[in-house]
């Protein structure tokens, strides 16, 4: 399987675990990353803010170059994504358009190849059986938020593979690898990341209030697919943090991340140890809550398998059977087993001789559990040894 | 009470082609909005807009384009598109934010708002470059804004962590990109 790939600004930057960590993704998954020859910055929020014209013809650059491959496009980044679904949703809807966006980029540009996010490219092209097979750490006892945001999402006409209000797509892959994925209201709120550097008072109450919702639902950590969430949540937590008076302490990962470290990737190889709150220690606390549990299972699994054993019906009627017969030929010799005095288990063979019933009744005992077979050995002589006397008297 | 009451005036020529050119950017129509409110509902910067979405339409619904052009709601919109993905009636109001925000540069408004800073440092580095050099916007950015220091204490620990390249990544298509914004500047111009 081979995919064009483009990783964008962040994946080379401030998201370089992201990028480290799709790489990692790729290989353990099994396709192949074909990077995009000599791409450029898709103009992000600042190309659409500007010029509608520019915010099409930058992506377009790119997706014609890939378009040459013949291969679809891999964005991990959800801005990129965002912006490459845009222009391709445009190109192929406004003729008038793609004509001057040919004309800008100097290239041919037909839309015909389609651009993934890391999301739908696992879902759908790899198949979430294929991580199921590949798990070696599941992360369980993981209590996840899976952060969807808004470029993933929305508009729906143009991303489309997911629900825009309930998604769903991360949540799959984060239960795959073991985890708990959490209900939570604010899966595809704004964190308000356009707003981030520019208007940083705005955009903290923003921060707070999803990172606020993730706690309260019982959330320890938060998933995310996009670089941008990323450095808002992780980056901007502590002044999210001192903005609202509440603590969070919330640990942020990227989805590809933590596919990578339940496959058996150390936190370090995929650079967690890189995020701004600190996100090794849950990490550690989580493989040792998943070993617990794993004992746990283990132990139920070995419990209802023990008695299976014993409900095999074949060999206790083969057991009862055999002891059956011997009760019949050698009473003494059983009844010497059952019972130490000499005399009392001289009167046990006794009894036997003269009673298939209690013939019957000791091999039962006797094939199932030597312990009740004394017991009720020792009853019969004992009820034996009475009826005796009173007949004397 | 009389004094706070809205003067309308109706829409002359200018007004209507003003108005039917952000509705062909945006590929939408304010005709279609009943000002249900469903938008500013779902909208979560509205509480930091002087006009939440809804009102924003009926500012155009009233032909008072000005005023939305000079709010600052556009420039706080974090185009989220929140309000398109809702509105029971299929007005596309982020794209709309969108036009008005790009409607609003071209009449030279950048206001007090640094979003506009922010844009072009960030457009800038792509020209020059073909990618984007984190570290030369924010120093750009807080040079414009006249707020050296701002995000400071995030820039150390982003270089720290070999997150932020301090020296740009240039693509070899530079030239292709001068030429991609210099044709995008003559349609610009020719409109
Ligand atoms: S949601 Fe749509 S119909 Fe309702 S007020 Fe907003 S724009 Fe108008
Ligand atoms: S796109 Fe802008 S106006 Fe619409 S909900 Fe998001 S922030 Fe509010």
């Amino acid at each position: 399987m081979r995919v064009a790939y483009y990783p964008g600004c962040s994946l080379e930057g401030s998201a370089i675990e992201y990028g480290v960590s799709t790489e990692r993704t790729a290989e353990i998954l099994g396709f192949e990353l074909v990077e995009i020859d000599d791409w450029n910055c898709c103009g992000a929020t600042s190309g659409h803010n500007t010029d509608k014209l520019l915010s099409i013809a930058l992506p377009a650059r790119n997706l014609a170059i890939a378009e040459k491959t013949g291969l679809n496009v891999l964005a991990p980044c959800a801005a990129c994504y965002n912006r490459f679904r845009n222009t391709e949703h445009t190109v192929r809807s406004d003729s008038e358009l793609k004509a001057k966006v040919e004309q800008v980029i100097g290239m041919e540009y037909k839309a015909e190849n389609e651009t993934y996010s890391i999301l739908n490219y696992i879902t759908q092209e790899v198949g979430l059986d294929k991580i199921a097979d590949k798990v070696t750490k599941p992360l369980k006892g993981m209590k996840a938020a899976c952060y969807y945001g808004c470029l993933l999402v929305r508009p729906e006409a143009h991303t489309g593979f997911d629900d825009a209000e309930y998604p769903q797509s991360m949540d799959n892959i984060v239960k795959a690898l073991g985890a708990e994925a959490v209900e939570w209201a604010f899966k595809t709120e704004c964190c308000g990341a356009a707003l981030g550097t520019s208007q940083p008072e705005i955009g903290q109450k923003m921060i707070a209030a999803v990172l606020k919702n993730a706690k309260d639902s019982g959330a320890e950590c938060i998933v995310t697919a996009c670089p941008l969430c990323m450095m808002n949540l992780d980056m901007r937590q502590k002044s999210a943090e001192k903005g609202s008076g509440e603590i969070f302490n919330l640990p942020v990962y990227y989805v590809t991340e933590l596919l990578a470290i339940a496959c058996g990737d150390s936190p370090e190889r995929v650079k967690v140890n890189k995020h701004f709150v600190e996100a090794v220690s849950y990490l550690k606390e989580v493989s040792k809550r998943a070993e617990e549990i794993a004992a746990k299972e283990k132990q139920q699994a070995e419990a209802k398998a023990a008695p299976a054993e014993e409900v095999d019906e074949e060999k206790i009627q083969k057991k009862i059977q055999a002891f059956i017969k011997s009760l019949q030929k050698n009473p003494d010799k059983i009844a010497a087993k059952l019972i130490e005095d000499e005399e009392r288990a001289a009167i046990l063979t006794e009894i036997v001789k003269n009673d298939e019933k209690k013939i019957q009744k000791l091999a039962e005992l006797l094939a199932t559990d030597n312990d009740k077979a004394v017991k009720a050995a020792e009853a019969y002589v004992s009820g034996e040894l009475k009826k005796r006397e009173k007949s004397k008297e | 009470m009389i004094n706070d009451a809205v003067k309308l005036k109706p829409a002359d020529k200018a007004d209507k082609d003003l108005l039917a050119k952000l509705e062909q950017e945006a590929g939408t129509q304010v005709s279609l909005c009943y000002q249900c409110g469903k938008c500013s509902a779902g909208c979560p910067v509205a509480f930091a807009m002087d006009y939440p979405p809804r009102e924003i339409i009926r500012l155009l619904q009233l032909n008072m384009t000005e005023t939305a052009l000079n709010s600052n709601s556009i420039w706080v919109c974090a185009t989220c598109e929140t309000c398109s993905e809702r509105c029971p009636r299929g007005v596309e109001i982020a794209t709309l934010m969108d036009s008005l925000r790009r409607e609003a540069l071209r009449r030279g408004k950048k206001g007090d708002n640094k979003v506009a800073a922010f844009n072009d440092a960030f457009l800038r580095t792509v020209k020059m470059f073909g990618r984007t050099y984190e570290a030369g916007i924010l120093l750009q950015h807080n040079a414009v804004t006249m707020q050296p220091f701002k995000d400071a204490g995030l820039g150390l620990p982003m270089v720290q962590r070999g997150k932020i390249n301090i020296l740009p990544v240039r693509i070899k298509g530079r030239d292709q990109m001068k030429k991609i914004f210099a044709r995008v500047q003559e349609q610009r111009e020719e409109k």
